[in-house]
């Protein structure tokens, strides 16, 4: 379903990758893997086109992308804190839903945050919570948004142990249901299986 | 649309949990519209002439007050890209977040001109005429204002730049939006520079969310 061909990248005069293709099916992840500065996460904004390639085309059930309806089943998570610090875990989730135009109810948002070991953070200010805790607000939103596709970069940063398996759960649950993930990471992942993209 | 309220919902929402950065604009409205009475004293005159004037240039630089946060903390903590990825398209959500930024920048100066125009010794009517002005030129202001500062996005130094290259572009509303006050308090008819600014509002509120999105996308990348 996703078809990637051919991506070039270069930051000023440095060629940071050329010709890279992979292409993913239902329930398959792809880890990519490279030293620090190897392009990682500039293939991962090229892929969800938030910047623009140099040469090559990804490709979404078919139809090049970007597109609205490849928007409609992605979802990405940066190196960014992505939440309003302002704001609580409960309306930051349901204030992003509904920018998505995803319906999202109290109870929907708690289980999520809930899942996510939220469980009594709900009402106070994100400001106040721990760098692991704020990624944990950002990973809820891998429940309360329907999404085909999961593009996480860098996800397993500054997460706990416990975090980390939970995580390595979540996204076993979205692949056996038919999904697929992006993903990378330095450390050797807690999912089974995948593709290996070394740049 | 549903995504377009939620936006305005946010913006506000994250605007009432740090009030001050909202008042800081109302102040300095305030407080520049009240120094030149002071400063140049009881001379009911002149006053009334400079009146629209000072009330105009006072609502364009506290409007510009409020821009450079437009965007700048959606950037920094990466909710704009998350914006830009949404399936709602990015425009109706920048259009979303301008609407926020008018009701709380704008808006509040059009309820405040009637009350800080008795210090200029302007009647009734001329009150009438200032607040409808406004009421027609600072939305005029929020929309020409969102594209200076998607275009200043993460530039260093963007706040100065951001005046350079906004306030040029304020010329025009300034021009009728205090010419109509002046027309009115001349005795001539204010249709005609309340109609432009009402026909520069509908260009703008056309033109400006698109123009807003394209500099957005170009920031982000």
């Amino acid at each position: 379903m996703l078809n990637v061909s051919g991506l070039a990248c270069s930051r000023g005069e440095r060629r940071l990758f050329a010709d890279v293709g992979f292409s993913l099916a239902a329930g398959e992840w792809l880890h990519v893997q490279g030293e620090n500065g190897s392009g990682k996460t500039s293939l991962m904004r090229l892929l969800v086109g938030l910047s623009p390639a140099d040469a090559g085309e990804v490709f979404w059930r078919n139809e090049p992308t970007p597109s609205v309806e490849f928007r409609r089943d992605l979802i990405y998570l940066g190196h960014h804190a992505a939440v309003k610090e302002d704001l609580t875990p409960l309306e930051n989730l349901r204030l992003a839903a509904a920018l998505d135009g995803v319906a999202l109810d109290e109870r929907g948002a708690l289980a999520a945050l809930i899942r996510l070991g939220l469980r009594g953070r709900e009402e106070l200010p994100v400001r106040v919570l721990s760098a692991g805790q704020k990624r944990r607000v950002l990973l809820a939103r891998l429940l309360t948004r329907p999404a085909v596709l999961w593009v996480l970069d860098e996800a397993f940063n500054a997460l706990d142990v416990a975090a980390v398996k939970l995580l390595g759960e979540l996204i076993a649950e979205h692949l056996s249901a038919g999904g697929m993930a992006v993903l990378t990471s330095h450390q050797p992942l807690p999912v089974p299986g995948g593709k290996v993209l070394v740049l | 649309m549903n995504a377009f309220f939620a936006t305005v919902r946010r913006d506000l929402l994250l605007a009432m949990r740090r009030k001050s950065e909202v008042l800081t604009a109302v102040f300095f409205f305030v407080i520049v519209t009240s120094l030149f009475p002071l400063g140049i004293g009881p001379e009911p005159v002149l006053l009334k002439k400079i009146a629209p004037g000072i009330l105009w240039v006072a609502a364009l630089l506290a409007t510009l007050l409020g821009l450079p946060r437009l965007f700048a903390a959606d950037h920094v903590d990466g909710t704009l890209e998350q914006m830009a990825l949404s399936p709602s398209p990015l425009g109706l959500l920048v259009a979303g977040k301008i609407l926020a930024h008018w009701l709380l920048c704008g808006l509040p100066l059009v309820l405040l001109a009637p009350l800080l125009g008795l210090q200029f010794d302007l009647d009734a009517s001329a009150l009438g005429i200032l607040t409808l002005a406004l009421l027609l030129g600072t939305p005029l202001l929020s929309l020409i204002g969102a594209i200076g500062a998607a275009l200043t996005l993460g530039v260093r130094g963007g706040g100065v730049l951001l005046a350079l290259l906004v306030l040029p572009l304020y010329i025009p509303a300034l021009i009728f939006g205090a010419g109509a006050v002046e027309a009115h308090i001349a005795g001539l008819d204010v249709g005609g520079h309340l109609s432009l600014l009402a026909a520069m509002l509908v260009l703008a509120a056309f033109f400006a969310p698109w123009a807003t999105t394209a500099a957005l996308r170009i920031a982000l990348e």
